[in-house]
């Protein structure tokens, strides 16, 4: 064999080499499950497919709970994972799926909305695979997803993507992002059939308001907020005020653009009785001129970039050396998502909703978040769903 | 399968021919085989369909 070939030989081999670790990593990360605890409050649990049937046995369905109160009165729903990269929002919602109690009304969780998102990675961002959340009881492990479906499972994108109903032109990658298919369609592309499926929910259900959590970069103006319609407006502000005067954060309130279709603060308004309420909280490892995109960086928020841009006054929160911890992201969702539901009930006493034994911001701060999650393996296995 | 995906992978399984080829005639440069292969990945996998 000549030097040349010997060349050629020691390439392939070495890129086949390559590609088999990163698809042993990716193949691992794509089939991780992960343990979800369903607490003494969840009362009844379902598949998305119930609402949506075209997303059975597809990779896009996933597990909806209920907690439903002895006493009866109205109904909220909280969905998380909608951009499986801004993983405050789930943390919280396993906080209210592992300890809420309902005295009165119901409270619908669906953890993982887009859970093809939650089993990708961003390709070409060096994101983490996994993250942990230090517990009483050692680590939980959590899969890092991507904003977007993964096209293993919704493919080909388009050049465009025209939004149904409204026709309005989007970017391609949008139609894989359950933050742009609102309020979807049954036999749509697989993210309009999630999205339509949640809509089920709440035409079937009656659900009063829907909490739709997230996160976003610092440098972004739509960030640390509560984004609202027209309709749900009094209330948000309510909520925000109250959180500040109390609890000493700020939340502001963003008003839902009535131009841009698609995201879930302007459909579900549009195209239910709900009200909706997208709730934002700043996540620094979003940020594009940050270093590398670590878990500490997810975790913690801190970066000397940001820290520079901050004191030149380029970031939409304040930010200082003690960066932006999960601790204090998961903290305001609960908080907010309580004062929210607080001010519908105070609102519409006959349609109230009484969830105890959920941590405000203050309680999440000072014992962390791992303290309400339960040992897995200290649960009944009927109360686990891997997911 | 759609006509889009079928001339999809009509065109993938063309480029993949073309790489392929310029990889076995390269000569000299080390970098450009390396190119070439790496071009060649995610085009293999669609054409493949290895998810």
């Amino acid at each position: 064999m000549s030097y040349l070939w010997k060349i050629k030989l020691a390439i392939v081999s070495g890129i086949i080499l390559l590609m088999a670790i990163s698809s042993y990593q990716l193949y691992r990360h794509r089939h991780f499950k992960l343990a979800i605890v369903a607490g003494p409050g969840v009362t009844r649990v379902t598949m998305l497919s119930a609402f949506s049937p075209q997303l059975k046995g597809t990779s896009a369905d996933t597990y909806v709970f209920f907690l439903e109160g002895k006493e009866k009165g109205g109904k909220a729903l909280l969905i998380s994972n909608t951009h499986a990269n801004e993983p405050a929002g789930l943390l919280s919602s396993l906080i209210f799926l592992e300890n809420a109690i309902l005295e009165k009304g119901t409270l619908i969780i669906i953890p993982q909305f887009n859970y093809s998102a939650s089993r990708t990675t961003r390709p070409g961002d060096g994101y983490p695979l996994y993250f942990e959340i230090k517990t009483d009881w050692g680590k939980k492990k959590f899969r890092m997803g991507n904003r977007e479906a993964s096209p293993l499972d919704q493919w080909p994108d388009p050049d465009v993507y025209i939004h149904y109903p409204e026709r309005q032109l989007l970017s391609f990658i949008d139609i894989r992002n359950t933050n742009r298919t609102w309020p979807g369609r049954d036999k749509g592309p697989l993210m309009e059939r999630v999205t339509f499926g949640a809509m089920e929910i709440m035409r079937k259900e009656e659900v009063d308001i829907a909490l739709d959590l997230h996160g976003a970069e610092t440098m972004f103006p739509v960030t640390n907020c509560i984004v609202a319609p027209e309709k749900s407006m009094r209330i948000a502000t309510m909520a925000s005020l109250t959180v500040k005067a109390r609890e000493g954060f700020e939340n502001h309130v963003e008003p839902s653009p009535s131009g841009f279709r698609g995201l879930s603060h302007r459909e579900i308004g549009d195209y239910s009785n709900t009200l909706p309420f997208l709730l934002e909280a700043p996540i620094p490892f979003l940020d594009q001129p940050t270093g590398a995109k670590t878990e500490s960086l997810l975790l913690e928020g801190k970066d000397p970039f940001l820290l520079s841009l901050a004191r030149k006054g380029k970031l939409f929160v304040p930010y200082d050396e003690n960066g932006w911890p999960m601790e204090k992201r998961v903290g305001q969702h609960c908080s907010v998502i309580l004062e929210i539901v607080e001010q519908y009930s105070m609102k519409y006493p006959e349609r109230g909703i009484k969830i105890k034994n959920v941590p405000r911001y203050a309680e999440i701060l000072r014992n962390g978040i791992g303290h309400y999650y339960k040992n897995p393996y200290n649960v009944d296995r009927k109360n686990i769903f891997y997911n | 399968m759609s006509l889009i995906m079928i001339i999809y992978l009509i065109i993938s399984a063309y480029i993949s021919a073309m790489l392929i080829w310029n990889f076995l005639r390269e000569k000299e440069s080390v970098d450009r085989m390396i190119l070439y292969l790496l071009v060649l990945i995610p085009l293999l996998l669609r054409i493949l369909k290895i998810k």
